[in-house]
């Protein structure tokens, strides 16, 4: 009854292709980022930050970069968590070569430098397409964690081979190192997420976007319409590798504070941000939210019920969380393969409808 | 000849078997991917959990034992018998075909006509959920799997050929387990090339590996022969899990040669038989050999994890299809 778009005259071509047409939205809109900015901060707790809220703003920015290089350009990566690494190690190198240097920078760089090198192992796909693609992308990441891995100029000579993260502020207030609060580390990487959000959906309904959305359709349709497949496609790529490596470099300085890169970017962390994006949904920046927080949710709630609640041992709960998220997968993509943002699609479809279908 | 010389050879040997086993599972991939489009991630999680029935079987495990302990309080774990191998052997491959009629039940023929990367992620959901399924089953400590097989490396080999190199050469040391997954493997494709060339079920597969509409059309039955190819990616994830689990036990990173099986396809191409052999030996010689010959001494070693990668992509670029993969031909 709520949800209605009637009486709400565009009077405006800018009004007319507006991100949120109906007025409800646009409220909800503002009304989400002032809840996010002014309760959420005062609310947070140790736990909540670490556990759910700080993954699932620096897993979200990972996810919108995948989804504009799969959901809009079409083209298949799994190097997800090789690009990640990239970041964190040039945010690492950067924070210590330069520690005058102010951390929006260090994180902004080493998303740059993140873009050249997705942009170097984009290049094969110009040849190179569908599934030969998606394997070809494993060669990134295997071999981007061999390098830091082997070369110890990465991770500075320390003995350990883990980097980690020395403190640095913004405005005083420390939001890397050990003294970082839940409420500035919290603020930070929502910044990054909204400013990164409202570029992405920006960039994806404007010339770029529908460049690589021609790509993804049929790429030699769109190159006989005047698309130039290389960059439309190394774009893609460079774009979706700069905000998968400012994912990397916040997840790295900001959320583990100390990383090894086997473990904390290995093949599942690509698998996970894949899975964001299918279970949200392709070629959606709703989706990238919504995935992200369904797969940054799920285990913590299964862990909570299972071991907290009924007193389970955590290796009989870790497997039977893999039993639950296989199946949860394969359940959501027999029910709606075009992910959670399709539910809210035809949920808000319903609703403008709802109470009188008919 | 110097004593590396030989080492040399030893080492292109050794590829060469690694390369088998790396087919084994390539050869699942193909099976599946050449009969119903599908890349199926979960090969390799199969081999894992074919391995862990197989042991369960013949330890004589109860299944789900911890699952009923943790609920019932209760304190289970084995039948106390110990089956044969080969009636173990049967008993898996049973288990396999079940599945195989049970992920064509409940997944495949719910997701016909979706998108091939819509079929890929639901097959890392499979391969999630078999994972943990098999470790509820069967639980998640490392076992030792003894079929009967010979292990350790052939001493009559390694005495036979000391003369050749000097004084620092002892012999060509190669695993006895290696030679049988060679012979096995040899045996597997010859069979599956008679089976698909002689027998009429082979024939069907070949159609609908063609062309899906045409098969449905002449009244194969898509759903039959899907159960039966994954019956068969089964069988060969069951001999894959035998030969990788006899030579470093039965654990979670068996399912990991799925990733090691990965750039054997791309080589060989997705669509080909002989592909998954001929890719399968080409990495398994180049990754061993760069490692002898370029990784170790110059770039720290541990270079087998992304070489394999490397040289397939390097590949691709100069022959998009792969070796033997069908030309590519794209019209709008």
């Amino acid at each position: 009854m709520l949800y209605r778009e009637a009486g709400d005259y565009k009077t405006s071509y800018a009004k007319d292709q507006q991100t949120f047409p109906i007025a409800f939205d646009r409220y909800g809109y503002f009304l989400t980022i002032a809840f996010a900015v002014l309760v959420v901060p005062f609310v947070l707790n140790d736990y909540w930050t670490n556990a759910v809220v700080l993954p699932f703003l620096i897993y979200a920015i990972a996810a919108l970069g995948l989804n504009i290089l799969i959901g809009y350009c079409g083209q298949v990566s799994l190097g997800s968590g090789g690009f990640m690494a990239v970041g964190a190690y040039a945010s690492y190198k950067l924070m210590t070569a330069f520690p005058d240097l102010n951390i929006v920078f260090v994180i902004l760089l080493s998303g740059g430098i993140t873009a050249l090198v997705g942009i170097l192992f984009g290049l094969p796909s110009l040849r190179i397409k569908g599934f030969y693609l998606a394997v070809a992308t494993l060669a990134a990441q295997f071999f981007l964690v061999w390098l830091f891995n082997k070369v110890p100029w990465f991770y500075n000579y320390s003995a350990s081979g883990q980097i980690s993260a020395p403190e640095r502020s913004l405005f005083g207030f420390a939001v890397t190192g050990a003294n970082a609060n839940p409420a500035t580390s919290y603020l930070f990487c929502l910044g990054f997420v909204f400013v990164m959000a409202w570029a992405a959906r920006n960039m994806t309904r404007g010339a770029n976007g529908r460049k690589w959305m021609a790509i993804r359709d049929m790429d030699i349709a769109a190159e006989i319409i005047g698309v130039d497949p290389l960059k439309a496609k190394l774009t893609a790529f460079g774009v979706s590798s700069f905000y998968i490596g400012i994912a990397g470099a916040l997840l790295f300085a900001v959320y583990l504070g100390a990383a090894e890169v086997g473990e904390a970017f290995g093949i599942e962390k690509s698998f996970l941000i894949l899975f964001m994006v299918i279970i949200g949904g392709l070629g959606s920046i709703f989706g990238s939210f919504a995935g992200a927080a369904f797969m940054i949710l799920m285990p913590v709630l299964l862990k909570n019920i299972m071991v907290g609640q009924m007193g389970w041992p955590t290796d009989l709960a870790s497997h039977f969380q893999f039993v639950i998220v296989g199946g949860l997968i394969i359940i959501f993509l027999i029910v709606e393969p075009h992910g959670l943002a399709q539910l809210w699609r035809l949920a808000k479809e319903k609703l403008r409808l709802w109470p009188f279908p008919h | 000849m110097s004593a590396n010389f030989y080492y040399g050879i030893e080492v292109f040997l050794n590829g060469m078997m690694a390369g088998v086993l790396y087919s084994l599972v390539a050869l699942g991939f193909v099976l599946i991917f050449k009969a119903s489009g599908i890349f199926n991630y979960a090969q390799g999680v199969m081999a894992l959990f074919a391995a862990l029935t197989l042991v369960g079987f013949q330890n004589g495990q109860i299944p789900f034992s911890h699952l009923i302990n943790a609920v019932f309080g209760t304190n289970i774990h084995h039948f106390g018998w110990h089956m044969p191998a080969i009636l173990a052997i049967i008993l898996t491959l049973l288990v396999m075909i079940l599945f195989a009629y049970l992920v064509e039940k409940y997944v495949l023929k719910h997701l016909v006509n979706q998108e091939p990367i819509i079929l890929f992620m639901a097959t890392i959901g499979l391969a999630y959920f078999m994972e943990g399924f098999g470790d509820l089953m069967w639980g998640a400590d490392i076992k030792k799997l003894d079929v009967g097989l010979p292990q350790g490396g052939n001493v009559w080999l390694e005495e036979h050929t000391a003369f050749l190199g000097g004084p620092d050469f002892y012999g060509f040391y190669l695993d006895n387990l290696d030679m049988w997954a060679t012979v096995f493997a040899g045996l597997l494709v010859v069979s599956l090339v008679l089976f698909s060339q002689y027998t009429k079920t082979g024939r069907a597969l070949r159609a609908v590996a063609d062309d899906h509409q045409a098969a449905l059309s002449v009244g194969i039955s898509l759903r039959a022969i899907w159960v039966i190819v994954w019956s068969i990616a089964g069988f060969v994830a069951l001999v894959a899990g035998i030969m990788w689990g006899s030579k470093s036990g039965v654990q979670f990173s068996l399912s990991l040669i799925a990733l090691k099986a990965l750039p054997v396809l791309m080589l060989g191409g997705f669509t080909s038989i002989p592909g998954a052999i001929v890719g399968g030996l080409i990495i398994g010689v180049g990754e061993k050999m760069f490692e002898f010959l370029i990784g170790v001494p110059y770039l720290g070693g541990a270079t087998e994890n992304w070489f394999a990668y490397m040289l397939a992509l390097l590949f691709l670029v100069f022959r998009p299809q792969g070796l033997f993969g069908e030309k590519i031909i794209e019209r709008v």
